[in-house]
């Protein structure tokens, strides 16, 4: 080994590890809150609380949720900012969340904060299941866009509607569990054998099928509406198509690990998470937020979408996700191979 | 880099007193040998045991009490398994659950109305039965008293127990246990096509007269500096719904089979192209000369004389393709639609429903299919002698219009192939929004807006190589020495050996996955590496460890052992001569592992999905991660991006290896 060789590397190898000097209070965020949106929210609450300071841990919703399951008894996070409510509904029942009251959660809409008091999240907003149409293949195909959720297992679609898979994708479940909410279990189940007839793909991820139907890879995708706006932004001649018959969300939502370290500085970050100013921050995304009132419209979104929204039971669908899962993989799973 | 050679054991020698030299050796040995155990075998063991791991709902570990009217008398306690014993309600079968399984209590009291004013208490009978309210856990022997509106809300937990329910789970739901058969019959379909087009290939290479040879050996190596999805992403661009030659496929949907065969020829191509090259390459002349003299057809002669020569070069080139493509995760994650395949099975399992028992024993029904395939290899390579006697005359081709005419045009359409994939990533990672705005952008790889990491993957990714590249080549150099050069301890060695070549036959999403079992203990001592690099660096170098050591072993072994012994009797110590002679005369081939691991760090997948962390994020992973998102165009950027860099690090590679090759091997 040359000597000098060997000392270059060590030194390149001390400079590439961080330095951590700081007398700020430092809280490990865990989020599954959109890449674009992190910058600003850790600017704006820093800016509120300057002697706090944000690590994020972000990743998507499915591997956030298996991380901190994984981390159980070892937890690594200080709060969850910006994780479905399913997923933290799991860990409630892990016992991983410590209940906290936040100061001025009163204003928020109900269905926005756990049905326990004190609730162990409290919500920041919601995406809502949508369907992105995309208008050139549909005019090709000459078809016509969808305008219910029933219109779906219409056979003019067969092969060119793709929607997550619930038993990988959040996204995936809520469409499920809101049918079910809607309609009763033994109706969903025969709507979706409907449905299943006319899925040419099952997607791991939520957001995917409306990028895909912009990309005119599927015509229809069924996702939910803030992939779709984005996609559109981009230039996706898409449609954003909300189903008259109402449809099923999921909060984005904020939370404490239970045993944290710094559980004065954690408390401060979710009574920030539930003002009015935090909520006026998630609007620039998403349309619908947890303080009533305040939500203006985003580019490319109808303004009622809250209208839409079913009333979700959160407690229902997470007790009840095994055996659905169970029973939608009995029924799709096996079935969905290619013929080939 | 090929897998042709084999250990085997060095001439008896005299045994001799185990001097301070062996002893050094020796604790070297133990060093290494334990990094093996704790960066293998242990973990391994531990994702065994978890995929016995099962859940259970323990009916006669709850008792209720449920009141009369006035919510003031109490019947007699009971537990859930008498009323079920009496009612029946849920059977046995039923009882196995996952992790997250819940059962709702209220099952086991058939009168049960939520407006009525009977009141319920429930408790456990030891200290671990735990249920939730709503979705409040609540453990312990206390009882806990409930209105009926509550008592609606009350569901059971089950508990962790050991057995081989998971295993019995996964062979009954069809879906799954489906996977197996796909995988085996993509392997073995992908074996066949890849090993016949690289035979014609290194048949082309080696036994024609066709002009630009260099060149086609250059394209041919491509496909190793890519990560396996970039293919998969090349597909969907050139055959998808969107695809420029969809055409092509006839209605057929490229997402499924067909994109994992197509995908799977491309990236195991190259391995299976250089081990056939080195098998057809040593050639004897005089056969074909004795062949044509006795007048036998040219076609006699390659049954003949070709393919048995190069018989043992076809098996090894068959087992790694079978083995690459049935443990390759990014290529079915992208293209496999929704055509199950097993190492895809552990990602749904892990990622999308936490059942980390259940993705345990998908790794281990994928262990087997991997380790058989390796057996039967190594049981093969053993018989392999040699070809190439002393006296041989090296085959020299002769021109043949027609011949070297057809070897050409073959050679031209394969790297067409390699080369129209490669481009078309690239042009879908600079066009603005395929297939509807065709115009040309930088946007896609401003990954900063991006789900996966952004820019400091990338960065994450290059330091990852860099490390990887040299602890590892420290690494197995050293091993490899000691198992070639040291004396004695044969039986340690021998282990040792064994160890090394373990990990070849451990798929990478195995080794991930084995890894937060074992590491993401509180209890281990090692558990502070977790989240870290240092740990993607250890499965890294661990992941593609057999390859490293058997070039390492190939360079020791061209060494004369009397360098040790002429060393030994000028009383030279061991270190002397190892930094002195065999590390220069070796050099060229450290170079070649650094630059092996390097490469495959910058393109590794399956192993470090499971294991990176927010700041660790990689490459390759926001590759993986862009596309799971929909943000195709960028993954592609980002595909480019490894590929660009691979190219730039064999270059860098060749230059230092020139550099170091004029200043240390002129002996050669």
């Amino acid at each position: 080994m040359n000597r000098r060789m060997f000392f270059m590397l060590a030194g390149a190898m001390s400079v590439a590890l961080p330095v951590i000097a700081s007398a700020q209070t430092e809280l490990t965020v865990y989020t599954a809150v959109e890449a674009v949106d992190l910058d600003r929210y850790k600017a704006t609450f820093e800016k509120a609380h300057p002697d706090i300071k944000i690590n994020w841990v972000r990743d998507s919703t499915g591997v956030m949720t298996a991380k901190l399951l994984a981390e159980k008894d070892n937890p690594q996070a200080d709060v969850v900012w910006g994780l479905a409510a399913t997923s933290l509904l799991l860990l409630k029942a892990e016992g991983m969340l410590e209940a906290y009251q936040p100061k001025g959660v009163e204003a928020l809409d109900k269905k926005f904060v756990d049905g326990d008091t004190p609730p162990s999240w409290v919500g920041m907003d919601a995406y809502v299941a949508a369907l992105c149409y995309n208008t050139v293949e549909g005019a090709k195909l000459g078809l016509t866009p969808p305008q219910t959720w029933e219109d779906l297992t219409k056979p003019e679609y067969k092969g060119h509607i793709v929607m997550p898979n619930p038993s990988s994708s959040g996204t995936g479940f809520l469409d499920v569990s809101g049918w079910m909410q809607m309609w009763g279990e033994e109706k969903a189940w025969s709507f979706m054998d409907k449905l299943h007839e006319n899925i040419s793909a099952y997607t791991h991820s939520g957001s995917k099928p409306c990028k895909m139907a912009g990309a005119g890879e599927a015509v229809i995708g069924v996702s939910f509406e803030f992939p779709g706006a984005k996609a559109k932004s981009a230039g996706a001649p898409i449609d954003i198509i909300f189903p008259a018959e109402g449809s099923g969300w999921e909060a984005e939502a904020t939370a404490i690990i239970a045993g944290t370290a710094n559980l004065d500085a954690a408390k401060t970050l979710v009574d920030w998470s539930v003002t009015k100013e935090a909520n006026e921050m998630y609007n620039v995304g998403y349309a619908v937020v947890a303080y009533p009132g305040i939500a203006k419209t985003v580019e490319h979104l109808p303004s009622d979408i809250a209208a839409k929204m079913i009333d979700n039971d959160f407690e229902w669908a997470a007790n009840n996700r095994a055996i659905i899962l169970k029973e939608w993989q009995k029924r799709y799973d096996a079935k969905s191979e290619p013929k080939s | 880099m090929s897998i042709t050679i084999d250990y085997a054991p060095s001439r008896k020698k005299l045994r001799q007193q185990a001097s301070r030299d062996d002893l050094a050796k020796l604790g070297f040995m133990a060093v290494i040998g334990l990094y093996l155990i704790v960066a293998l075998g242990a973990p391994l063991f531990v994702m065994l045991s978890k995929s016995l791991s099962t859940y259970r709902f323990d009916l006669s570990a709850f008792e209720f009490q449920v009141s009369d009217e006035t919510g003031a008398n109490w019947a007699t306690a009971v537990t859930a398994d008498a009323l079920n014993k009496e009612l029946g309600v849920v059977a046995q079968k039923d009882l196995a659950t996952n992790s997250d399984g819940r059962l709702a209590v209220t099952k086991f009291f058939p009168q049960f109305n939520f407006r009525s004013p009977v009141h319920y208490r429930i408790r456990g009978v030891t200290d671990d039965a735990a249920f939730l309210v709503g979705s409040t856990l609540e453990k312990g022997t206390a009882w806990r008293e409930y209105d009926s509106a509550t008592f609606r809300r009350v569901v059971l937990r089950p508990a962790s127990t050991f057995g081989v329910e998971n295993f019995k789970t996964y062979f009954s739901t069809p879906a799954l246990a489906r996977s197996i058969y796909n995988s085996v019959l993509m392997a073995s379909i992908s074996t066949v096509v890849t090993v016949s087009i690289a035979f014609a290939l290194a048949y082309a290479l080696t036994r024609s007269c066709m002009p630009l040879k260099g060149l086609f050996r250059g394209i041919l190596t491509i496909p190793i500096l890519v990560p396996s999805l970039l293919p998969g992403i090349a597909l969907v661009y050139l055959f998808g719904n969107q695809g420029v030659f969809r055409d092509w496929l006839m209605g057929y949907s490229i997402y499924g089979p067909i994109g994992i065969v197509i995908g799977s020829v491309f990236f195991t191509l190259p391995h299976a192209f250089l081990i056939i090259l080195t098998a057809l390459s040593v050639a004897d002349a005089r056969h074909y000369e004795a062949a044509a003299s006795l007048r036998a057809s040219k076609w006699r002669i390659f049954t003949t004389v070709t393919v048995p020569g190069a018989r043992y070069g076809l098996v090894s080139a068959a087992f790694v393709v079978f083995t690459l493509v049935i443990t390759d995760f990014g290529l079915p994650k992208v293209i496999g639609g929704q055509y199950g395949m097993l190492a895809v099975d552990i990602y749904k399992q892990v990622i999308g429903q936490q059942n980390f028992e259940m993705g345990a024993v998908v790794s281990v029904i994928l262990l087997v299919p991997a380790v058989l395939a390796f057996a039967v290899d190594r049981r093969m390579q053993k018989r392999q002698v040699a070809l190439l006697s002393a006296r041989a005359v090296p085959y020299a081709p002769k021109r043949n219009v027609r011949m070297d005419g057809f070897c050409f045009a073959f050679s031209c359409l394969v790297s067409l192939f390699i080369l129209g994939m490669i481009a078309m990533c690239q042009i879908a990672a600079l066009v603005k929004f395929w297939p509807y705005d065709l115009t040309l952008t930088t946007k896609n790889f401003a990954f900063d807006l991006m789900d996966g990491g952004g820019w400091a993957a990338y960065a994450n990714s290059i330091k990852l190589a860099l490390l990887t590249a040299f602890f590892g080549s420290v690494i197995v150099f050293a091993g490899a020495y000691m198992v070639e050069k040291a004396d004695g301890f044969r039986f340690g060695r021998g282990i040792f050996h064994f160890l090394a070549m373990m990990p070849m036959a451990v798929p990478g999403m195995v080794l991930g996955l084995a890894y937060i079992f074992f590491f993401n203990n509180p209890a281990n001592p090692l558990n502070s590496i977790y989240g870290t690099m240092t740990i993607l660096v250890v499965c890294t170098v661990t992941h593609f460890y057999t390859v490293a050591h058997l070039t390492a072993l190939t360079a020791l072994k061209q060494m004369d052992p009397e360098f040790e012994s002429v060393g030994a009797s000028l009383k030279q110590p061991f270190h002397r001569l190892f930094f002195r002679v065999t590390l220069p005369v070796c050099l060229p081939a450290i170079l070649n592992i650094g630059i092996y691991l390097f490469v495959n760090a910058m393109t590794t997948v399956s192993a470090v999905v499971f294991l990176y962390a927010t700041d660790t994020k990689l490459a390759s992973v926001a590759v993986l991660n862009m596309d799971d998102a929909g943000d195709i165009a960028p993954a592609a950027a980002m595909g480019m991006m490894i590929f660009y860099t691979n190219v730039v690090a064999k270059l860098i590679h060749a230059a230092v290896a020139r550099g170091l090759l004029v200043r240390t091997q002129a002996w050669r």
